[in-house]
């Protein structure tokens, strides 16, 4: 159990130390990050390495938005198995979309209630 | 003087006069608050299938995703986000709190243009490229496989 | 190459009779807080928006300015303002308040000596009396037009500068008691070729050189001549750069060179290379300046405000960062008793 824990830590730190790497060294904005990291894990999982990387550390190579990804990747892979062509086109969203409904719902709702605050930093 | 031999040299001036960031640290707090993240990720998922045993651990990891989303939505909207992200970088970008993040962020921003073209509109001017790129290269890779 | 023409002189003394300055509360904890008129702790100055707050701030401002002068509005022949926010808005719906004929300017953080020289030219000319001329600018207005969402969880460039809260107005007359403003340089759009839209210092310095050196040569000056030679807002880095540049045609700044973005915060605030932003110089000069020129520490300053002329498209579509500086002269007037 503890061992599992140290395994999401080091893996889930280091994705997110690499894309520290890339901000420092390229001046990269965020928006770019998201969008390079999400094709990495999108094609990582087109060629059968991504998987082995979650099942050996869990939720340190799910939730960084490689994670995110991997499950379009995968919910196309497993759309054409099941449905053919139009499964390229349904399985990517299908396989994110509670995700995707997650996050415009909270934004949506939290961005009625409340407003944005001078930065302090 | 050639003005582009002189934009050149003193582009290549600045470069060298720009302050370094002080790296080692930043990678450190990167590092730290990023893994903190996905284990807490992590702990969430245990907590579901601890709760209900027979759900599969992609479901589990589903409703994980969704909580964390929901969590930093949350954190930025009372405007405790950007702090947490101004000290650990990409420790918060990159996991998919920097997601939400960057859809909730636009949305309270431009509220104030009106609900639709303000709010809504806005929602994914900076998440936008993520679903585009994401969805284009699920679907590529989807056709690809169709014939392989 | 250089020409006498972009220089011009003030023979008829147009004066300094007002000045008001407003910041928010950032600024007002760092280097300059005693000296400014108004420090508000609410920076959206009980506005919905942060748009409506940058306008309310200018019209307090302006208004103030004008009341330190002994005027009313009705007085005031020509008001010449500027700010940031696309289409001038902040300016020009203050100017709707007060029923003045107006003259709107952009010139990005350049825009208090562009204002000045103009009003100063006006007066000099003796077309009219009293000109009204300030500038301001809001942290989060401008950050929402030029960069991300306020939440934004990124982490801030290291060469990135931080537009201020701030608006800074001065009321120029041809009579009364004030500090004289006796020459002015146009300056020149200068461009090298800079395309990082987080180093702006380093693109405004080469207009900042060209500006100065003009200056000198037209006036027959050199930097020691002068008390306190400041640009707007370079910042910490870019006022390194200029530096260097001047030091390589010649001029030592070292002795007696400072910049309103580089000194406006302090260290603790992480604001990495200082302040910005058209408020920046306007209500730094409005307050420090003017404040030392009464108590007698300067007697002649050269105040150089410099602008980056730059909007998100250019930027976007790959253009380089052109660079602005207006330098304006102003020479101490021993009868200026007490600083408002």
């Amino acid at each position: 159990m503890a061992l599992m824990y140290l395994k999401v830590f080091l893996v889930g730190g280091f994705i997110c130390m690499l894309g520290q790497i890339l901000i420092i060294k390229t001046n990269i904005t965020s928006a770019r990050i998201l969008v390079l990291f999400v094709c990495i894990g999108a094609v990582l999982e087109a060629f059968d390495i991504y998987d082995p990387i979650v099942a050996f550390a869990g939720a340190g190579a799910v939730v960084p938005i490689v994670g995110f990804g991997r499950s379009l990747a995968k919910g196309a892979i497993e759309g054409v198995k099941q449905k053919g062509v139009i499964g390229a086109l349904t399985g990517g969203l299908t396989a994110t979309s509670g995700g995707i409904a997650a996050a415009v719902i909270s934004a949506y709702l939290f961005a009625l209630i409340f407003s944005s605050k001078t930065k302090k930093y | 003087m050639d003005n582009k031999e002189r934009n050149l040299r003193y582009n290549k001036y600045v470069e060298s006069k720009v302050p370094k960031t002080k790296e080692f640290p930043t990678l450190i707090y990167a590092f730290v608050v990023g893994g903190v993240i996905c284990m807490l990720g992590q702990g969430i998922t245990d907590l579901f299938l601890y709760i209900w045993p027979t759900m599969s651990l992609d479901e589990a990891n589903a409703w994980m995703l969704i909580i964390l989303i929901v969590l930093a939505s949350f954190l930025t909207a009372i405007g405790v986000f950007d702090m947490i992200g101004a000290f650990a970088g990409a420790g918060t970008i990159v996991p998919i709190t920097g997601f939400s993040n960057s859809i909730t962020s636009p949305a309270m921003e431009f509220k104030k243009e009106g609900i639709i073209f303000g709010l809504c509109v806005k929602m994914f001017s900076v998440a936008g490229p993520v679903i585009v790129n994401g969805v284009a290269i699920s679907v590529i890779i989807g056709i690809i496989y169709l014939f392989i | 190459m250089q020409n006498n023409r972009s220089t011009l002189f003030f023979k008829n003394k147009p004066m300094i009779i007002g000045n008001y300055s407003t910041v928010g509360s950032k600024e007002g904890h760092g280097n300059f807080s005693k000296y400014f008129h108004c420090v508000l702790d609410d920076d959206k100055f009980g506005e919905k928006t942060f748009e409506k707050a940058e306008r309310k701030i200018l019209e307090h401002t302006l208004n103030h300015a004008v009341k330190g002068a002994n005027l009313t509005m009705d007085d005031i022949n020509v008001l010449v303002c500027g700010d940031l926010l696309n289409q001038i808005i902040s300016s020009t719906f203050a100017a709707r308040k007060f029923g003045v004929p107006y003259l709107g300017l952009y010139g990005a953080c350049s825009t208090m000596t562009e204002g000045l020289t103009l009003s100063a030219m006006l007066v000099d000319g003796k077309y009219v009396k009293n000109v009204l001329c300030g500038t301001g600018t809001h942290f989060s207005s401008a950050e929402r037009q030029y960069r991300n969402p306020l939440e934004l969880g990124n982490q801030r460039p290291q060469t990135s500068q931080w537009t201020i809260t701030g608006a800074g107005a001065s009321v120029i007359s041809s009579e009364g008691v004030g500090h004289y403003i006796v020459s002015a340089t146009i300056g020149k759009v200068v461009d090298y070729d800079v395309k990082d839209v987080n180093n702006m210092g380093a693109a405004m310095a080469p207009a900042a050189m060209d500006t100065l050196i003009t200056h000198f040569k037209n006036t027959n000056t050199k930097p020691e001549d002068y008390d306190l030679i400041l640009t707007g807002d370079l910042g910490k880095l870019g006022s390194e750069i200029l530096i260097d540049l001047m030091e390589n045609k010649g001029y030592n700044l070292r002795e007696n060179y400072c910049d309103c973005g580089h000194m406006v915060y302090s260290d603790t605030q992480k604001t990495h290379q200082g302040g910005s932003g058209a408020g920046c110089s306007a209500s730094v000069f409005n307050s420090y300046v003017l404040a030392k020129l009464t108590d007698g520490s300067y007697k002649r300053v050269l105040f150089c405000a410099t602008g980056a002329l730059l909007s998100t498209l250019s930027s976007q579509q790959g253009d380089s960062i052109p660079g602005i500086c207006h330098a304006v002269e102003i020479i101490r007037n021993e009868k200026v008793k007490k600083w408002r």
